[in-house]
């Protein structure tokens, strides 16, 4: 079966980028070194191709009411141009994906979904769409860029008309002219510095790719899919399949802030409600290693030789120079201090429940006030 | 990719060093530059009895999990303790650092082994 490729492609064969079968895509999984390149993102700004991502529009009168009603956090009070995180779930409250909402107005939306659930999120979308609206994968439409980290918006204004200060976060532009080219441009991140999303034409995408590193010159890099998990990792975000999924809930991965239960109706909220009153018999929990070793995602967690659970997402954190993991554990077991073991290669090594474990995100979270 | 001429290689990418009854053993420049960032370094203990090509450790990248093998049958008399702490040593020079030391049991073993020219064959067909 031949690989998808982005229309970035040509960039990532240009700047030697290692290419790898990423979920059907041809991508890069490094260019100079994940390590590397996840310490420039965290100390100077580095450039991701993020098109393999999905974008779906939903369109008409009463978009509002049928947004709101698929996904778990308030749509209703978005202002325009606002961007909000949040999940679809099923009606027995699991996941079927996060995506990131940008409202353009109350008849039009534009949902960002993951590159693998795509078409899966679409006909979920179909399914319960009323005829009135009108949804359209337009994800051959745009692609996608992302600039992220302390210089992202030093290096970015020098080729944008518009006053990047302006875009707050989560919130975007439509009608950003980067070198003369309009695209969509949108304070968000999946690496906790701050940074920005770019949707262009998919022609200019090389162009843009190519203004932005000239732009930053030493100051920026091109980073692989590699150092975009480590980074989403190290400041604990989430990655569908991982931390959530059809079978966890947001609640058990900790994520009801994105959750509004008493608010307006959307498909899962009973469930979830009823989770949230009798509390999920599973949680989540920070961890790190008390013995030698990595851990792993999938790896199971024990407690005196009886499986809790397992690891959701683990490894090794360059800018805490720590192993570190997330695991989803029977609650009774969840409290900060304890000692579990991780089984890696079939010998439990210890590791301890604690908070404040990741990595700080340093977001502008200034909103627009 | 480099490869010493006055080394022996095996079809895993670990290279070896001859000195009289025992042999050094590490992975080679074509090893680390496929893995990555090498972030743990999993060894064998001192004093184990090892067979030739079974497994003695784990090499740990940033993204995967890689096995490591002997590439002949002996006793493990040393193991480079420098990599529990610096596992990128690997990275930044893969033939100077060493993983174990192996006394023999067999020096016919070394017969097994590729000449750095037949290794350099087998990298190219691995490209």
């Amino acid at each position: 079966m031949e690989l998808k490729q982005t229309p970035l492609f040509s960039m990532h064969q240009k700047y030697k980028g290692k290419l790898i079968d990423f979920g059907g895509w041809e991508l890069p999984v490094q260019y100079e070194g994940i390590i590397k390149e996840h310490t420039m993102v965290r100390e100077k700004a580095g450039l991701f191709d993020v098109s393999h991502m999905g974008e779906i529009d939903v369109k008409g009168k009463g978009a509002e009411d049928f947004v709101q009603y698929l996904t778990t956090n308030n749509i209703k009070k978005l202002a325009e141009k606002q961007v909000v995180y949040g999940l679809l779930c099923y009606p027995h409250g699991g996941v079927v994906d996060d995506l990131l909402v940008y409202k353009f107005s109350e008849e039009h939306y534009f949902l960002v979904v993951n590159a693998s659930n795509t078409d899966k999120d679409f006909a979920w979308i179909k399914q319960n769409c009323p005829p009135v609206i009108e949804a359209t994968n337009v994800s051959d439409q745009y692609a996608q860029l992302a600039i992220q980290g302390p210089k992202a918006q030093e290096i970015l204004q020098k080729i944008s008309d518009t006053d990047l200060e302006s875009i707050k976060f989560f919130f975007f532009n439509p009608d950003v002219k980067l070198s003369g080219v309009r695209c969509i441009v949108s304070r968000t991140g999946y690496t906790g510095e701050d940074g920005f999303e770019i949707y262009v034409n998919p022609e200019q995408a090389g162009f843009i790719w190519e203004e932005i590193l000239k732009a930053g010159g030493p100051d920026i890099a091109p980073i692989g899919l590699g150092a975009r998990d480590s980074l989403r990792f190290e400041a604990k975000l989430p990655l569908y399949g991982q931390e959530i999924d059809q079978d966890i809930t947001p609640l058990e991965a900790k994520l009801g802030f994105f959750v509004k239960l008493d608010n307006d109706d959307f498909i899962g909220r009973d469930a979830l409600k009823q989770q949230k009153e009798n509390k999920p018999a599973r949680t989540q929990v920070e961890f790190y290693m008390l013995g030698r070793g990595i851990p792993r995602s999938h790896y199971d967690v024990t407690k005196d030789g009886k499986k809790i659970g397992w690891v959701t997402s683990g490894g090794y954190s360059p800018t805490l120079d720590k192993n570190i993991g997330l695991a989803i554990i029977d609650r009774q077991y969840s409290n900060v201090g304890e000692v579990m073991d991780i089984m890696i290669r079939d010998k439990p090594v210890q590791a301890q429940i604690a908070q404040g474990v990741f990595y700080k995100k340093k977001s502008k979270t200034k909103t627009a006030q | 990719m480099n490869i010493p001429k006055d080394l022996l290689y095996s079809n895993d990418h670990e290279w070896v060093r001859v000195d009289g009854e025992q042999v050094y053993v590490g992975i080679t420049d074509f090893a680390q530059h496929n893995m990555g960032d090498i972030v743990y370094v999993e060894m064998p203990e001192v004093d184990d009895e090892i067979e030739a090509g079974a497994q003695i450790g784990v090499i740990e990248s940033v993204k995967a999990v890689s096995t490591m093998f002997c590439p002949v049958a002996g006793t493990i008399t040393e193991i480079n303790a420098d990599l529990e702490d610096s596992p990128e040593l690997l990275n930044e020079d893969p033939y100077k650092n060493h993983i174990v030391i192996v006394k023999m049991n067999n020096q016919d073993d070394l017969g097994q082994l590729l000449s750095p020219e037949a290794y350099e064959k087998l990298c190219a067909e691995a490209e």
